[in-house]
């Protein structure tokens, strides 16, 4: 088990940086909050990664993704997958939220805004397209595990939301 | 004891293996695009829930043991769900309403499960639940809104209502595998949920105008691995690759 804390060793962070997730590439695994440790031991890098939801199917791939990138700089490595702490949606930093919005994704306000957002209908999630904030749940599963969708009822666009996890 | 810790989290796991494999069936054959990716949503949830789940059985089990040959390789027997997750999709009444029965319990028992004296268990659970609650929500939503809903909808409910009430006593059952495991401060005493249950799905099917059933003879034998008819076809199914080609891998 670990601690919320994370541990990435410094000169792992360039190379960690560049993997993505392959359903959302423009969002680092960093900015995600899904490595939890990478720590160099004895030219070994151990990583330890936490998945977003239990069934992610992009885990695997990025576990593979890892380890290619720091085969490419001449580290060995295992990934282990670890549980606890479970990831919350608070893990993503603003960097993250930021490049999620850009690509189209809105990403969760904070916590409980996002509980109200999800299960009280109140209608405080930003329309990714045109910022209005007229915008309405239209099912609270979306094209990953991790989305929700929605859709704006000023500009008509539907858009994802990553959805929270508390 | 490793054994028994084994034959407990299959108790746990076998559920949301066969729910999810359910629930996996209507990938494409939803009755519109946002119920049909809710549920292979939730069916993605449990198939991952179930990973975590065996991969920590294959280590207590030992030997040759893995995620995949504990899922894919054990005779009809040696699955322990409950009966009501291998009933059929009949219809879209009777997805929502297994699901509903089933995810007021799961929630309930993975709550209790947080607290288990196993690491790893309560790791699982602590993950699960968040997942979970987005489960009960959307199917105590659809019983609302299939049961508050026009005649047909609503009779169609009541009868898948009235028809898998009689599984749901078994979720309450103690194996002696549960037991060995309460003993242990592992396991969770399910027989203490049943209040909390029935008040729950009685306030949800009372706000749905759903008449709550007065059987009092309920179906068992899950636990024990006694089935119904419909787990060998779901077998079938689910296994029909690796009895084709075995040990084959993606």
């Amino acid at each position: 088990m670990i601690s919320e804390e994370v541990h990435i060793a410094k000169e792992l962070i360039p190379i960690l940086e560049k993997v993505s997730d392959p359903e959302i590439p423009v969002l680092s695994i960093l900015e995600m909050g899904v490595v939890r440790t990478a720590v160099i031991n004895d030219n070994v890098v151990e990583v330890q990664i936490t998945p977003t939801y239990s069934g992610c199917p992009a885990m695997d791939v990025i576990g593979d993704d890892i380890q290619a990138a720091l085969k490419r700089e001449g580290y060995q490595s295992t990934v282990e997958l670890v549980l606890s702490p479970a990831w919350t949606t608070d893990w993503i930093t603003v960097k993250g939220r930021k490049a999620l919005e850009d690509y189209g994704i809105a990403a969760p306000l904070n916590a409980s805004a996002d509980k109200e957002a999800l299960l009280e209908g109140k209608r405080i999630v930003k329309c990714t397209q045109c910022g209005s904030t007229n915008t309405q749940l239209v099912s609270q599963f979306g094209s990953t595990a991790c989305k929700a969708m929605f859709q704006c009822e000023d500009c008509k666009e539907p858009f994802d939301y990553f959805k929270c996890l508390k | 004891m490793k054994d028994t810790l084994y034959q407990y989290i299959l108790g746990i796991a076998d559920n949301c293996l066969i729910l999810g494999q359910r629930l996996g069936e209507l990938c494409g054959h939803g009755p519109s695009l946002e119920t049909d990716i809710a549920c292979t949503n939730i069916s993605l949830d449990l198939l991952g829930q179930t990973r975590s789940y065996y991969q920590y059985a294959a280590k207590a089990k030992g030997g040759n043991a893995t995620e995949d040959n504990i899922a894919f390789l054990r005779k009809e027997r040696e699955y322990v769900n409950v009966l009501l997750v291998e009933q059929p999709n009949t219809d879209f009444a009777y997805t929502i309403a297994r699901q509903f029965l089933f995810d007021v319990y799961h929630l309930l028992f993975l709550n209790e499960l947080q607290s288990s004296t196993d690491m790893t268990l309560a790791a699982i659970a602590k993950k699960a639940i968040k997942e979970v609650s987005y489960h009960e929500r959307f199917s105590s939503d659809w019983i609302k809104r299939l049961g508050d809903g026009t005649k047909e909808s609503h009779d169609k409910m009541q009868k898948a209502i009235n028809d898998l009430w009689t599984y749901t006593d078994e979720l309450f059952h103690q194996t002696l595998a549960d037991e060995a495991m309460i003993i242990a401060g592992i396991g969770v005493e399910t027989s203490k949920l049943r209040e909390a249950y029935d008040q729950q799905v009685t306030d949800i099917l009372t706000e749905a105008t759903i008449a709550i059933p007065d059987t009092k003879w309920f179906q068992k034998g899950g636990k024990k691995g006694i089935h119904t008819e419909h787990m060998g076809y779901l077998l079938n199914d689910l296994q029909y690759m690796q009895r084709t080609y075995p040990n084959m891998e993606w």
